[in-house]
């Protein structure tokens, strides 16, 4: 088998998982070069301030009325591999609508569309580090990898950090969905205990009466804020 | 969780095939104006393992400037494309200048570039180097560290003429481009 990746160690998934069917032909297979450990903390992209309008982060706004769905608040901090908060970071976020459908026309899922859900939200974190989205709970959905296969609810993240290694994509989950054992995708992450940093809590003080249950996810990206590298007087 | 030592890393989780509106809506691929004096073009095709193109990926590019500065004024240096049908993507940039590496040893002009998809549980990322700088290319620190050369010749990009490199990266099989991790 192919030797664990610096990545595997700290409980990413490896690039080839046969369950999930699509690694099969897109998961390279020589071994990985690693990089020297002075470019291991090279700072940057720091990326994202001018493109977020205000109201970016409130899913359930952006048309006319109000999409279906149970209502609910997301939120976090953002933390470095030191627990620092990464400020003004950029937080891009995809999702299906409640019944478990995207608005992209490639989904073919026969479930219904909502007009006024797009399901795509960004913001920055402040200087805790903490974002917050405003959404409905996305529903699951089935897809084609095996018979009967279906996607636990979950919400598409996308995130920047201190530094270049700190560039992550993932996906926040919800407590206890009967789901996970049976999905690929959460299980390619082979750790348990590094699962559950996928899977976001109910959070009774972030939920609002009346209103939206809330849930909280913080995040861990790699890289930590580097010492800028040395550079040579002209 | 108090600040300390050691915090163990969210896990990266694909894509997917469904990020197109929320990811490449307002990020231009042209990190430059196409009439930006020195303006080059940065394109090719992923492919996978069968060798068919990937018409579904995400690619971000981050480079210094053409002063070999990372994020200067007015020029971030970052660019996302999608893929299209032919699993084409590109960009509009302008060539980097040398940065300083570790103890200073200058790295040849070069491209981060990091490929994102479906079926890619985490992005893969490479860099591009410019076939016009051989003698750069030869003392980079990290195109040396790449012993085998079939794939250390993956990193470099081909002159295209008229400002143009092309790029291809192949995920996996014949070819195969080289692939970094950072160490601990
Ligand atoms: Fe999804």
């Amino acid at each position: 088998m192919t030797q664990q990746t610096v990545g595997e160690a700290a409980g990413h998934p490896p690039y080839l998982y046969p369950d999930y069917e699509s690694t099969r032909l897109r998961a390279p297979k020589e071994p990985l070069i690693i990089l020297p450990k002075a470019l291991s903390d090279i700072r940057g992209p720091a990326y994202g301030r001018g493109t977020v309008g205000g109201l970016d982060y409130d899913l359930t706004r952006q048309h006319g009325g109000e999409p279906l769905g149970e209502r609910i608040i997301v939120t976090g901090r953002v933390l470095d591999g030191d627990g620092r908060p990464v400020r003004g970071g950029l937080v891009e976020v995809w999702q299906a609508n409640a019944a478990g459908r995207y608005t992209h026309h490639k989904d073919a899922h026969p479930a219904p569309l909502d007009p006024n859900f797009s399901g795509a939200g960004r913001c920055l974190t402040d200087d805790e580090g903490r974002y917050r989205f405003v959404t409905v709970k996305p529903g699951a959905y089935p897809w084609k990898n095996h018979d009967n296969a279906w996607r636990p609810a979950h919400i598409h993240f996308s995130l920047f950090g201190p530094a270049f290694r700190s560039r992550l994509i993932s996906q926040m989950y919800f407590p206890g969905d009967p789901l996970f054992e049976h999905d690929p995708i959460f299980q390619s992450v082979r750790d348990p205990e590094a699962r559950k940093r996928m899977i976001s809590h109910f959070d009774l003080e972030t939920t609002e009466p009346e209103w939206a249950l809330g849930y909280r996810f913080d995040i861990v990206l790699e890289g930590r804020e580097a010492t800028p590298l040395e550079r040579p007087h002209a | 969780m108090s600040p300390g030592r050691g915090l163990e890393p969210t896990p990266s989780q694909t894509i997917g095939p469904f990020f197109h509106d929320a990811l490449l809506e307002r990020d231009p691929t042209g990190l430059v104006p196409p009439e930006h004096p020195g303006a080059v073009r940065i394109s090719g095709v992923i492919y996978d393992g069968a060798g068919d193109p990937v018409p579904d990926a995400m690619v971000e590019v981050w480079q210094a400037d053409a002063a070999g500065r990372y994020g200067s004024e007015g020029f971030s240096g970052f660019g996302r494309s999608g893929t299209d049908e032919h699993g084409r993507f590109s960009f509009t940039t302008v060539k980097p200048g040398p940065v300083p590496g570790p103890d200073g040893t200058p790295q040849a002009p070069h491209v981060n570039v990091s490929v994102f998809a479906r079926g890619l549980l985490r992005q893969v990322t490479t860099r591009l180097y410019f076939p016009d700088e051989e003698e750069a290319n030869a003392a980079d620190p990290v195109l040396t560290s790449v012993e085998d050369a079939g794939l250390r010749e993956t990193l470099i990009s081909h002159d295209e003429g008229g400002g143009s490199y092309g790029f291809d990266v192949r995920l996996q099989g014949d070819g195969q481009t080289a692939f970094f991790e950072f160490g601990e």
